[in-house]
């Protein structure tokens, strides 16, 4: 993954490097495509469609955020119109039998967002920083509130939706069965992530990175920063797009939760936990908050605090997110010094893991005490039945927070020495990243 | 007879209603190498940024080759052939030394704003990129982040950031400030070579690098120029004596 995850591509690759390079895209199209036969419960597909939208969507505000520098808090905008306008195409489609098969409808969601991105990027971007973010949330405001006003369009509160079985068809594929619906989610996902990564290896995609990190200097030498800007915009709209697009087609039906603050709030989440200083950041970010997001609102009722807590750890800790955290391991790998900080990893854990128990027993009794104050005081978070209401649950969860803590931050300390060591060694052999 | 490179005509600056720039008028010919010299906050960088569109003058006009450039944006006037530096390192501190000059090569290559283009199958870019490279003797440090280059390196690649483009009106504020003295050497031999055949306007306080590069020197005291000549008439301007070189010309 080296070509995929570094940030300064080599200036002039091999022929090696290419056939690595192009050996990771078919790897990855193999995957795609033996992955329902490995895990081909219904539950499953519908997770791994989930996943891919999330990852063009992630991806797609990446370009923003990651490769042009640019902080938006509306771009479900772009998802969630994209979104709209599939389903009244796919109705308008089929109404009129056009001949015109779903695979080919996710386009329509693209070129919504680039439209709505070319109509509404342009004053937006004029400047990056604090203005252009609270413009994008002002648009999306915007956008969110038109969304209820405009009942005819936008359907209110319930949203629209078709049926996506009732189009043209290709080879016989109705796109019933969740299966189809995730071979064209897959096929979408593997064609944008070519095609976002295709981007930043050209002079517009270099460019969004120099305007990043110096707009000032960017204009003396011959760039206008606000175009720069503007197209990144545009493809980002356009992708956000097609996202949209493949989730219409998913759920068959689009509603206002699209293109509101949470889905916006959402895709920001996903990019910047997964590291957005790295191409592959927003993908991995994508599978880890998608995954994450099914499997914890199966053991506790307050899962977006959970989120919310980790959001606060990631960009405390690790700026640079999951792949950052693991591209430092780079050098240790490289230098053959990983082995000297596993042993303080796995000590650490430990006290870490009571650290985190005590809190989840405190933050679920807290839960119980202010949310339904009244029912049984027998909850079950994560797996465990305790009483949130036992001065002996108070008494273990504020044991395991303080003793946890205690421990825990020794531990953390002697492992950033290994750490400081193993780097050490890892440079002295010649390996800086 | 051509036009100058660069003329400033009555051009003033004020910021609020502090004037920085009183009726400054300056003309550089082309293919000639001019020092500003002055005092600290005398107005040189002012100057740069009003000639390079940074800032935009209260009133007067300057003139590349002619044309007039006076409330363009700077991007325009790159694209016109003027090409500047910063007093203080102005580079993609994030970006490789490599990536730095890419950048500064893509858009005189006619490569714009392509977003169909393959950055790594420009043979010229890359060419180009690499001679640049190797001029500024940094071919060594190619993959390197430009934020953890040394202090001297981080000049280098500003000036080769503003060669990059090619263009032929080069302004370079105080391109040796803060170098050990053989630094400095190694830099205006660099500078020298890379501004061959091009107008150079060069804003420095080493007088032996001012008095053994240019061709001519304005003296710029309070945002306004006292004298301008060969190094000669300037050594012996009584006034410039008086204003600026003092004990450090005798
Ligand atoms: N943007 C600005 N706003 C207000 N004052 C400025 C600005 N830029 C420069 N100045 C003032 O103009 C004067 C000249 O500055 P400068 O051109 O940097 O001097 P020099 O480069 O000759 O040392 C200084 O007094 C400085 O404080
Ligand atoms: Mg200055």
């Amino acid at each position: 993954m080296t070509e995929l995850a570094s940030s300064v591509a080599p200036p002039n690759p091999a022929l090696s490097e290419r056939l690595k390079f192009y050996g990771i895209w078919i790897a990855v199209a193999l995957l795609l495509l033996v992955l329902p036969k490995i895990f081909g419960s219904g539950g499953a597909l519908t997770t791994f469609s989930l996943i891919g939208i999330s990852i063009i969507f992630s991806l797609s505000y990446n370009i923003l955020l990651g490769q042009t520098g640019l902080l938006s808090f509306g771009h479900a905008v772009y998802y969630g119109l994209g979104g709209f306008l599939v389903i009244h195409a796919i109705n308008i489609i089929g109404a009129n039998k056009l001949p015109i098969p779903l695979p080919v409808v996710p386009l329509v969601g693209g070129l919504t967002g680039l439209f709505f991105a070319a109509l509404l990027g342009w004053v937006s971007t004029q400047r990056s920083g604090t203005a252009f973010a609270m413009i994008s949330l002002g648009v999306a405001e915007l956008i969110a509130s038109s969304a209820l006003i405009l009942r005819t369009f936008f359907g209110g509160e319930a949203g629209i939706s078709a049926n996506r079985t009732k189009l043209f068809r290709l080879f016989d594929w109705s796109f019933g069965p969740q299966i189809q619906i995730y071979y064209l989610v897959a096929a979408w996902t593997l064609l944008a992530i070519i095609a976002m990564y295709a981007l930043t290896r050209t002079p517009l995609g270099r460019m969004c990175n120099a305007v990043r990190d110096n707009p000032e200097r960017v204009q003396f030498v011959g760039y206008d920063p606000h175009v720069i800007r503007y197209l990144a915009f545009c493809f980002a709209g356009f992708f956000a797009g097609v996202a949209g697009a493949l989730a219409a087609i998913n759920f068959e039906i689009a509603n206002s939760a699209y293109l509101g603050a949470v889905q916006s709030g959402t895709v920001l989440f996903s990019t910047y936990i997964g590291g957005v200083g790295y191409f592959i950041g927003p993908i991995v970010g994508a599978i880890f908050v998608t995954a994450l997001s099914l499997s914890l609102s199966d053991l506790t009722s307050v899962w977006q605090l959970y989120f919310g807590l980790f959001f606060i750890a990631v960009v405390t800790f690790a700026p640079g997110g999951i792949t950052g955290l693991l591209m430092m391991h780079r050098p240790l790998l490289r230098g053959g010094t990983l082995g000297k900080v596993l042993p303080s990893y796995l000590i650490a854990l430990i006290p870490t893991l009571a650290l985190v128990a005590g809190l989840i027993l405190a933050i679920e009794s807290i839960v119980h005490h202010t949310v339904n104050p009244g029912d049984d005081p027998n909850i079950k978070a994560f797996g465990m039945s305790f009483n949130a209401s036992s001065p002996i649950t108070w008494i273990i969860a504020l044991f395991l927070i303080v003793g946890g803590f205690v421990v825990a931050r020794e531990t953390w300390r002697r492992l950033a020495r290994a750490w400081d060591d193993a780097l050490t060694v890892a440079h002295e052999r010649g390996y800086h990243a | 007879m051509t036009a100058p490179a660069i003329e400033i005509k009555d051009v003033q600056k004020s910021f609020g209603n502090i004037s920085i720039i009183r009726d400054l008028n300056l003309s550089v010919a082309q293919g000639e190498r001019h020092a500003l010299i002055g005092p600290n906050g005398a107005g040189k960088s002012t100057t740069f940024n009003l000639i390079s569109g940074y800032i935009k003058p209260t009133s007067g006009t300057v003139t590349l080759r002619g044309e007039e450039i006076s409330g363009l944006p700077p991007y325009q006037i790159n694209r016109r052939g003027l090409s500047r530096s910063f007093q203080v390192t102005n580079v993609f501190a994030n970006m490789s030394v490599w990536e730095n000059l890419r950048c500064a090569v893509l858009w005189t290559d006619g490569h714009h704003y392509s977003f169909w283009k393959n950055i790594d199958n420009l043979k010229q870019v890359r060419d180009r990129t690499a001679q640049v490279l190797s001029d500024i003797g940094l071919t060594a440090r190619r993959d390197v982040p430009a934020g953890l280059l040394t202090y001297a390196e981080q000049r280098a690649l500003e000036i080769g950031i503003t060669i990059a483009g090619g263009a032929d009106v080069i302004l370079l504020d105080e391109p040796t400030a803060g170098m050990s003295h053989a630094e400095t050497e190694r830099a205006v031999s660099l500078i020298r070579r890379l501004t061959e055949g091009r107008t150079l306007v060069i804003v420095e306080h080493d007088m032996s690098v001012v008095f053994g590069l240019a061709d001519r020197i304005s003296v710029l005291v309070y945002g306004h120029i006292i004298a301008t000549g060969t190094p000669e008439q300037i050594r012996s301007d009584p006034k410039v004596k008086e204003a600026y070189l003092g004990e450090e010309a005798a």
